[in-house]
């Protein structure tokens, strides 16, 4: 039967083509959206976790209280037995320590007086060869002159910055920021080299450093602002961090101890929690209602394949074919049709979005003076459901609508067939 | 008899805010000098403990000063040049002399409660601020005017002070620095005092930045001497790298 089918429908293009053509650009459209979406919360995700507050992050309760302002006074002490601490008892994170700071970027002139300044926000991180923080911040792929970091005393900056500073890897250059203790630091540097770090507000002024070098320099010997705690798949997991979350602070945090130390998930830490709930909820919803119109027009696809039918059906009818056999071999050929389309595009669908993954889309003229943690690549992201989710409109908006359009089959005089087909 | 009561009203005003604004003349004229040299400490009370940190200053005209810090060794060496309303600090570390000038200004020196603005204000209070007397009190066993000093410009790094001064040696006893908008910024309180060549000085003092965390600066002057004679390229550049 199903043989037969698929005869009439690769032998009748009109029955065929077209319906599978508008089930095809309808589920690709559908898959690529999904991805599309995923793409752009996981992105959100990403890019806060990686720059900002890391899966989970552990700073003190003093910290944690003025966290925007990076109090290094407040900063997190004896940071060797911690990170020996997390690492036995949590072994399945990576635990990272990071320092921000802020302070200018003076450059002198040959008599070591300012030829010119910027205000720059800098991040200590670890620059070792083995460290993941090379790809949670993406360096290497990020620079645009020089070389990473590799001997005491080397940073980066970024290449717009470097450019209004005319500085290039191989000059020294001055951090003047604040110790500690709130002491001014001033601190020479060489830079090694430039990158463009995909976020528009770090590329307008920013310092990456080793995370031992900022803390010579701030004099923080053994201390940082924040440990950030990323999981094994880089994924963000809300539950999981909540569970990690009560288990820490349960054990460790000191409600009046305020140099304690306090965890915080990356939805809390970010200040964004109804945020992300909001983009959640405003993709889902949006996802459904594509899905919901695409579906009407699947479904009205197989309303009008039915009445063009109208002919034939009379004809088939006449010559003495049931009407429940007519109506079954309709709703085959959808099936079919809704399949073929579905397949077709789920794979265009999946195509594409495997290109906008892995290629992205560079729209960082949008965020030019944006001081919101955002990547300027957009990139889509494959997950299973995006395999599955265009076959739900794909074949039932189809199979439905030539279920209804095909009710009027059973409607049909045999008495009214020929008068009909005289006309 | 109401035509009297205004003038005498009037001429009461008229007395004390001449009154006030000699006292601020003393004032002035007993902390201020030509040249003077002193060795301080400055105790920084922070919320993770204290840190004490020394210092020898070189003062002349009151508007000019070279600071080299002793102690601890991270500051050690490191030299601070005002020249009028101009401050350059010099890091041994790094061999850079930095002028601190923009928003650098606002930063706190060493991490105590005074800012490098604070440096630059004019030290005479007359030329900065217009006095009126609002009281005497008692203040520590001593008997002390209350003032109240309003800026002559917009200008100026405090909108507003109050002054406990002490009637008989002409020092502050105490000074709260306020902003335009009335919000108390910095509070300074003198608890010893010592006599140098006849003039009445702060010996210990406590300044506190009311907007920072912590117990505030205890500033303590090890020893002082007046001197009109300090060597002139102290006061340059060069000086620095020295």
């Amino acid at each position: 039967m199903i043989k037969f089918l698929l005869k009439g429908l690769l032998r009748d293009r009109s029955r065929s083509f077209f319906p599978v053509l508008t089930v095809t650009f309808g589920v690709f459209l559908i898959v690529f959206l999904q991805a599309f979406f995923n793409g752009a919360l996981a992105n959100m995700y990403n890019t806060t976790a990686h720059h900002q507050t890391g899966h989970v992050k552990i700073m003190t309760q003093a910290y944690a209280a003025e966290a925007e302002q990076s109090p290094n006074e407040l900063a997190l002490l004896d940071l060797a037995d911690w990170l020996a601490v997390l690492r036995a008892e949590y072994p399945g994170i990576i635990w990272t320590p990071r320092i921000n700071f802020g302070g200018l970027i003076d450059i002198p002139d040959l008599n070591g007086d300012t030829r010119t300044q910027g205000p720059a926000v800098g991040s200590a991180v670890d620059l070792s060869a083995d460290s993941p923080e090379l790809d949670f911040l993406n360096l290497k792929k990020s620079l645009v002159r020089g070389r990473l970091p590799e001997k005491s005393g080397e940073i980066l900056l970024a290449a717009d910055f470097a450019q209004r500073l005319k500085v290039s890897p191989g000059d020294t250059v001055t951090l003047i920021g604040s110790t500690m203790h709130g002491s001014m630091a001033v601190n020479n540097f060489k830079l090694a080299g430039t990158a463009r770090f995909g976020v528009a507000a770090m590329d307008r002024g920013a310092i990456i450093a080793d995370l031992r070098d900022i803390q010579n320099a701030l004099d923080m010997r053994d201390a940082a602002g924040a440990l950030l705690g990323f999981f094994a798949d880089n994924a963000y997991n809300d539950q999981k961090a909540k569970i990690l979350q009560a288990n820490f602070n349960a054990q460790y945090q000191d409600a009046a101890a305020e140099f304690s130390p306090v965890m915080r998930t990356l939805i809390e830490d970010s200040g964004m929690a109804s945020y992300f709930a909001m983009a959640d909820a405003v993709m889902f919803i949006i996802a459904i209602i594509f899905v919901a119109v695409m579906t009407l027009v699947l479904w009205n696809a197989g309303l009008i394949g039915g009445l063009r039918r109208y002919g034939e059906l009379g004809v088939r009818l006449a010559i003495g074919e049931s009407k429940s056999h007519i109506y079954c071999s309709m709703l085959g050929e959808a099936a079919l049709i809704g399949i073929g389309g579905s397949i077709s595009g789920t794979f265009f669908g999946i195509l594409l979005s495997y290109w906008l993954q892995y290629h992205g889309l560079d729209y960082g003229a949008v965020f030019n003076n944006s001081t919101m943690m955002v990547e300027n690549i957009m990139r889509a992201r494959v997950t299973p459901e995006c395999y599955i989710i265009g076959f739900l409109p794909g074949v039932l908006a189809t199979f439905i609508g030539s279920a209804l359009a095909g009710l009027g089959i059973f409607k049909r005089q045999t008495a009214q067939l020929f008068k009909e087909l005289e006309t | 008899m109401k035509k009297i009561i205004l003038l005498l009203s009037l001429l009461t005003f008229w007395l004390s805010a001449e009154s006030a604004e000699n006292i601020l003349r003393k004032i002035d004229a007993n902390r201020l000098s030509d040249g003077k040299i002193a060795v301080m400490t400055m105790t920084i009370r922070g919320r993770r403990g204290d840190r004490t940190i020394s210092a020898r200053v070189w003062q002349r005209n009151s508007k000019d000063s070279f600071t080299e810090y002793l102690s601890p060794a991270r500051e050690k060496g490191t030299k601070m040049l005002k020249l009028g309303d101009q401050l350059w600090t010099y890091s041994p570390d790094t061999d850079r002399t930095i002028l601190i000038s923009g928003h650098l200004l606002r930063q706190s020196v060493l991490g105590s409660d005074m800012s490098y603005e604070d440096m630059l204000e004019d030290p005479y209070l007359l030329n900065t601020y217009t006095a009126s007397l609002i009281g005497e009190e008692i203040l520590r066993e001593r008997p002390v005017w209350a003032l109240d000093l309003t800026a002559k410009t917009a200008d100026t790094a405090y909108a507003r002070r109050k002054l406990w001064v002490d009637k008989e040696r002409y020092i502050a006893l105490k000074e709260e620095l306020y902003a335009q908008s009335g919000r108390l910024l910095k509070l300074l309180e003198v608890s010893a005092v010592m006599q140098v060549n006849k003039r009445w000085l702060a010996k210990t003092m406590t300044y506190k930045d009311a907007l920072k965390d912590g117990d505030g600066t205890l500033v303590n002057i090890e020893s002082l001497e007046f001197n009109d004679q300090l060597p002139e390229h102290l006061f340059s550049k060069a000086a620095l790298r020295k």
